[in-house]
């Protein structure tokens, strides 16, 4: 061929144009709940460090908690925790081979979403 | 590392505003990605106005009007117009379908047409298919045999032959690997939901004896197993097919043999 410019290709927009959908939306989340899990477990040790160490360090750490901040975390956490809990069993359940159809994993989708705002909303209440 | 968001050449700017038909009173907007090779210029987003009522009902009658009568420069692939050479593939509307068959009455509101998602475009709305294309020709997508060539056909039972329902009708239109983050983030390892379904076709074949070979092949952590059943791949599939559950006899497969 005769003289090819070589031209620097664009890459097409992909997450800037590609509508949410609830299977990757609830799929997305499992992740997201996950490391926010994470971050929750070091404020869970920080508390048990802080108890270890000294009075008023536990204290300070233990008013935290306990303040409508550390609520509102804990809170999240409960949500985070039994929504990636959920998550994960969807998995094993697709990984044995059953529900691995859009119409049953979006059905799951909703109920992980409900159920999980559901426990939430308990422990709020109680 | 994925990167989430599109390199400083990609970015999309606006672009032209054509002008409304004359004398037409249903008019549709249409929004339409476009890349020339050759102006050195950033893509852009072209404003159409189709008119209706002497437009036919799929948006590829709707983007064959606009070459037509608008804009002759317009460009991207068609061929048979009713779903089966898989050429017209692009995203509609925030999906990936064939636009030969969507209908128009299916989008709500203005008509938004990109190329496929997180592919080198060629121009306008035509990706680069050459990686794809060889992903598939990776996984050896012909019938494998070791013993000796049967006097007349490869026979088959009728239940060995229903095994490949739902995955013989593929037509290769990268809808579906272009819809799957993982294949966007890992695209250059990962052999995403098109290859993996075709993988899956002659694994389970009745007739193919490389089925072993077929498995060792796929036995890595990036061929297979960065499919996290995200399943964008088998709600955008324009042929109604299910990659995902594919994908997921696969890793069961591979399982069961090492118990």
């Amino acid at each position: 061929m005769a003289d090819v410019k070589k031209v620097e290709r664009p890459l097409s927009p992909h997450l800037q144009v590609y509508r949410p959908q609830l299977t990757s939306i609830s799929s997305i989340l499992v992740r997201i709940t996950g490391i926010a899990l994470l971050g929750l477990s070091t404020l869970v040790v920080a508390w048990f460090l802080a108890a270890a160490s000294s009075e008023t360090a536990f204290a300070a750490m233990d008013g935290f908690l306990r303040s409508w901040f550390g609520s509102l975390i804990m809170l999240g956490g409960v949500w985070a925790f039994v929504y990636h809990m959920l998550g994960r069993l969807r998995h094993l359940l697709w990984d044995f081979g059953y529900c691995v159809d859009v119409p049953t994993s979006e059905k799951l989708a909703i109920g992980m979403l409900g159920l999980s705002t559901l426990v939430t909303l308990i422990v709020a209440l109680v | 590392m994925a990167q989430f968001t599109l390199p400083k050449n990609s970015k999309i700017t606006v672009g032209k505003t054509w002008p409304k038909p004359e004398g037409a009173t249903n008019v549709r907007k249409f929004q339409i990605y476009r890349w020339n090779p050759e102006d050195g210029k950033n893509p852009q987003l072209d404003t159409y106005f189709v008119d209706m009522d002497t437009c036919g009902p799929m948006v590829l009658d709707g983007l064959i009007k606009i070459k037509n009568e608008i804009d002759p420069t317009l460009t991207f692939r068609r061929s048979c117009r009713e779903g089966i050479c898989g050429s017209c593939a692009m995203n509609i509307d925030g999906i990936n379908t064939l636009a030969c068959i969507y209908g128009m009455d299916e989008v709500k509101g203005d008509v938004k047409i990109y190329p496929l998602p997180h592919m080198e475009v060629v121009k306008d709305l035509i990706p680069d298919l050459t990686h794809f294309y060889a992903q598939h020709a990776s996984i050896m997508p012909w019938l494998e045999t070791k013993t000796n060539r049967p006097a007349k056909e490869w026979r088959q039972s009728i239940e060995d032959r229903k095994k490949l329902d739902g995955l013989y009708e593929c037509v290769m239109c990268a809808s579906c690997s272009t819809s799957c983050p993982s294949y966007w983030w890992n695209g250059d390892k990962y052999l995403g939901p098109a290859a993996l379904l075709h993988a899956y076709r002659w694994i389970i074949d009745s007739r193919d004896e490389a089925t072993g070979e077929r498995l060792d092949a796929l036995e890595d952590p990036f061929k297979l197993y960065r499919c996290h059943t995200i399943m964008n791949c088998s709600k955008t599939c324009p042929k109604g097919l299910n990659p995902a559950k594919a994908i997921a006899s696969i890793k069961q497969m591979m399982v069961e043999r090492h118990v």
